[in-house]
């Protein structure tokens, strides 16, 4: 396929497809709706279904119900579409039921700036449905990303039956840029029963990976789906035990493979005494920031999270024991700084670049404050 | 060679979407183009503003800095943003909307609007026009190019008319 | 012996249910299961049944289907994913005043205004039962509950005009006493393409009918006997006669509208898809 000019949100849609999204449901909100609009035209042409909703609540209800019914199921929003979004966000880690929330990043809180680039929702995305819980956040730089980081978001959901957060921000989602999209991905299968009712089948009983093989409605199982705590069998329990177990393996079934899931975009560390730490459009600001340092004789390196939780704990760490200091630059007051912070745990320095006035980062600001870092280090 | 526009606007000028075929054109031509765009909430009659970056390299930041090329559509938008202007760079006026040129040495003035509506009837055509503009001024993208990709994005039963609007524009300067 | 051939439909091992004793929920749970049975389309295999959150929104765990007890106020945007997902699937959903008429009050009309192939039974016990007797948007004026202690104020919905005017294709209420008028009203509802309501009166002794004075279960039972008028009765009814507690019971509502599957498919057929 030759190479053609798209728009971010609208990648998102064609990775969402290509990775066999065949349900969405979704209400109007800037500047996610392109992901939507592309899928009101382009799902029923392969037969699958689109449908709007009343509210951002119903959005939610109604991929997971299909979700249930055996499609792989995407919705997006922004700004506060996410914060109504979040009781069944919860309700999707309970129940294990997969599926893919966008979150097209504006400038919050409430109303805001709707049409402002903003990463203000960096926690909220890790922590915005109520309890203890695991999610799996994934974010893209590029239009080209943003397709495969879809891909990757309906895999992850699928495969660890658990709600994907797909974090991407005004600056990439409305963006357009050449790209060369694969004809072909790698798709996760919808997990299956391995045994029979007769067998003794239990909907919520762990595969070897802790990832329970939850049928599809309408297979003849006869399943139980609540957002009670529930034991294997799919029924509530009242015991401490199994309150205790659920919840740990719903952590677990995640822990175990973070190895896999968390990665992280490193250039230019062989030789960095420092390096800005960034993420979705800003890195792409903090790339350019980092290449003119460079020139300048600086050795610094350039960190870029792809996946956002779990977060890449190991990999700042140890990146942290050989670095003077580390810039985070983020479009907000600061919060993925903080995570970076706990990780680093003390080796090095660590500086917050922060911008929250609806203009994204020009690159002389990053390198402004790779410069400042550098003087407090030297000061010290 | 990195070359940087900037288009500007209001709302419902088309700014947004010359600027989108501008790099479909440049994408076509085996180069690397991003375009971003900002703008008001209305639909109509709002701030409009949008940029492309063409280079064959790769492009990382999407901001233009100092834009090579600037289209103003309205006196408001020539008055905001012809400040960072590359001095080398030129500035594009529409000569009706924009009776006030601003303190720079570059300009072409082109009476983009009146010729859409004197030889299509429509200010509707007017950001076909600029690009007819736009492709002479900048020599970035070849004229057949930019006929196929506005072909390819605008309504079938108006590609005439807009072959005729990039013609004008093309002419015009 | 009595016929139990219904009793297939139920989980034994996880029975008795959680309703506290002369609760209502069972006779309504009971009525549908016995309408399914009535049904050759709807099967164990092939039905879904799908639930809010409150008292009546337990019934899905009982029932041997695949079930799904979502969120308060959220069946009906669920139960509308699993339809437009899998349209050859039979999809029911049960909730209860507070939970269709209050927090899932938005979804309910959105519901009824899409026509989705939907049989949604709102078993109406006046109140918020589960956690222990608040007014809801269907508490009658005047009738007490925890936060409304000195009766309520709040004028409460007709569900079931509610439903009419948002679009729902049948519309129909009934009681817990009228089993028999109750079952074959499910039963109709069940054969309609398209969104049905039905509206079930229950009785809630514990929240409601103690704190109201309304007496035993069976008196509460009596009291839908006497004050519940048919529909065709109701309509013959002078004005000066429809009062009290009198009520009307029956088929409200029906009309023949293109339900949403059948409407989407058109729009896959247009896009060309197929379906897959």
């Amino acid at each position: 396929m030759s190479a053609r000019l798209m728009q971010g949100n609208e990648a998102i849609a064609e990775g969402a497809l290509k990775a066999g999204v065949r349900f969405f449901g979704g209400y109007p909100i800037t500047p996610s709706t392109e992901i939507a609009e592309s899928l009101a035209k382009l799902l029923p042409k392969v037969g699958g279904t689109f449908v709007q909703m009343e509210d951002e609540i119903a959005s939610m209800g109604v991929v997971l119900g299909a979700s249930l019914a055996g499609k792989k199921v995407l919705t997006a929003s922004s700004g506060p579409g996410i914060s109504l979004k979040q009781e069944l966000i919860g309700y999707a880690s309970a129940a294990e039921i997969p599926v893919v929330i966008v979150n097209v990043q504006r400038v919050g809180p409430s109303t805001g700036q709707p049409t402002a680039p903003s990463q203000g929702d960096v926690m909220q995305a890790r922590w915005g449905t109520h309890g203890d819980h695991s999610i799996i956040v994934l974010s893209s730089w590029s239009v080209r990303e943003a397709f495969d980081i879809a891909v990757k978001a309906v895999n992850y959901a699928e495969r660890f039956r658990t709600p994907v957060i797909l974090l991407t921000d005004e600056i990439v989602g409305h963006l357009r840029e050449n790209v060369e999209l694969p004809n072909e991905v790698e798709i996760y299968p919808r997990r299956a029963p391995k045994i029979s009712r007769a067998e003794g089948y239990e909907p919520y009983a762990p595969d070897e990976d802790l990832v329970p093989n939850v049928a599809n409605f309408g297979e003849g199982y006869h399943i139980h789906v609540t957002g009670l705590i529930h034991d294997e069998t799919g029924f509530p329990s009242g015991s401490p035990k199994v309150t205790r177990e659920a919840i740990k393996r719903m952590h677990d079934k995640i822990s175990r493979a973070d190895d896999e899931i968390i990665e992280v975009h490193k250039e230019f560390m062989d030789d960095a005494e420092f390096a800005v730490v960034s993420f979705g459009g800003t890195a792409r600001t903090a790339y350019e920031a980092v290449l003119n340092a460079r020139k300048r004789g600086i050795k610094v390196g350039f960190v870029r999270l792809i996946t956002i939780f779990p977060f890449a704990d190991k990999i700042i760490r140890e990146l942290s024991k050989n670095l003077r200091g580390l810039i985070v630059a983020e479009l907000n007051f600061g919060q993925l700084v903080n995570e970076v912070e706990r990780a680093v745990a003390g080796q090095c320095a660590v500086k917050l670049c922060a911008k929250y006035d609806m203009t994204i980062f020009e690159p002389e600001e990053i390198e402004q404050s790779i410069d400042e870092l550098i003087a407090e280090v030297n000061g010290q | 060679m990195r070359k940087q526009l900037r288009l500007s606007g209001s709302g419902g000028q088309g700014v947004i979407t010359a600027a989108i075929i501008f790099a479909e054109a440049a994408v076509s031509e085996g180069k690397n183009a991003v375009q971003s765009q900002s703008y008001g909430p209305e639909a109509r009659g709002g701030a409009s503003k949008s940029e492309v970056i063409i280079d064959d390299e790769k492009i990382y930041h999407p901001h233009v800095k100092t834009p090579d090329y600037v289209l103003a559509m309205t006196q408001k938008a020539a008055d905001k943003y012809f400040h960072d202007l590359n001095p080398d760079g030129v500035l594009i006026l529409d000569d009706d909307l924009v009776p006030t040129s601003p303190d720079f040495k570059n300009i072409i003035r082109v009476p983009i609007t009146k010729l859409a509506v004197e030889k299509l009837g429509r200010a509707l055509f007017a950001n076909i026009v600029a690009l007819g503009v736009l492709v002479k001024v900048t020599k970035l993208v070849d004229f057949e190019t930019i006929k196929k990709s506005v072909a390819h994005r605008v309504p079938p039963h108006t590609v005439e008319q807009n072959m005729t609007a990039l013609q004008l524009g093309f002419d015009a300067v | 012996m009595i016929e139990r051939s219904y009793e297939k439909f139920f989980r034994q091992n996880r029975l008795p249910h959680l309703w506290c004793p002369g609760c209502g929920n069972g006779i309504v749970m009971k009525a549908i299961v016995q309408a399914i049975e009535k049904n050759p389309n709807f099967t164990q295999d092939n039905t879904v049944i799908v639930s809010g959150i409150g008292c009546s929104s337990r019934a899905s765990g009982y029932m041997d289907f695949d079930t799904l007890h979502t969120a308060h106020g959220r069946a009906i945007p669920f139960a509308t994913g699993v339809k437009l997902a899998r349209p050859e699937l039979n999809v029911i959903v049960i909730t209860g005043d507070g939970d269709c008429t209050a927090i899932g009050g938005n979804h309910f009309i959105h519901g009824c205004r899409r026509n989705v192939d939907l049989t949604v039974i709102l078993f109406n016990n006046n109140i918020y039962g589960m956690t222990g007797g608040q007014a809801s948007p269907m508490t009658p004026l005047g009738k007490k509950a925890t936060t409304a202690p000195y009766g309520s104020v709040d004028r409460p919905f007709d569900a079931c005009k509610l439903a009419e005017a948002a679009g729902a294709t049948y519309v129909a209420r009934s009681t817990a006493f009228h089993v028999q008028h109750l079952v074959k009203t499910i039963e109709d509802g069940l054969n309609n393409k398209g969104f049905s309501f039905i509206e079930a009166l229950v009785q809630c002794p514990t929240a409601y009918g103690r704190r109201n004075k309304m007496g035993d279960p069976a008196k509460m039972m009596a009291w839908m006997r006497d004050n519940a008028v048919m529909k065709t009765a109701w309509d013959k009814l002078p004005d000066d006669k429809k009062v009290g507690d009198k009520f009307p019971i029956g088929l409200f509502y029906k009309a023949e509208s293109v339900d949403y599957d059948t409407a989407y498919q058109k729009v896959i057929d247009a896009a060309g898809g197929g379906k897959q």
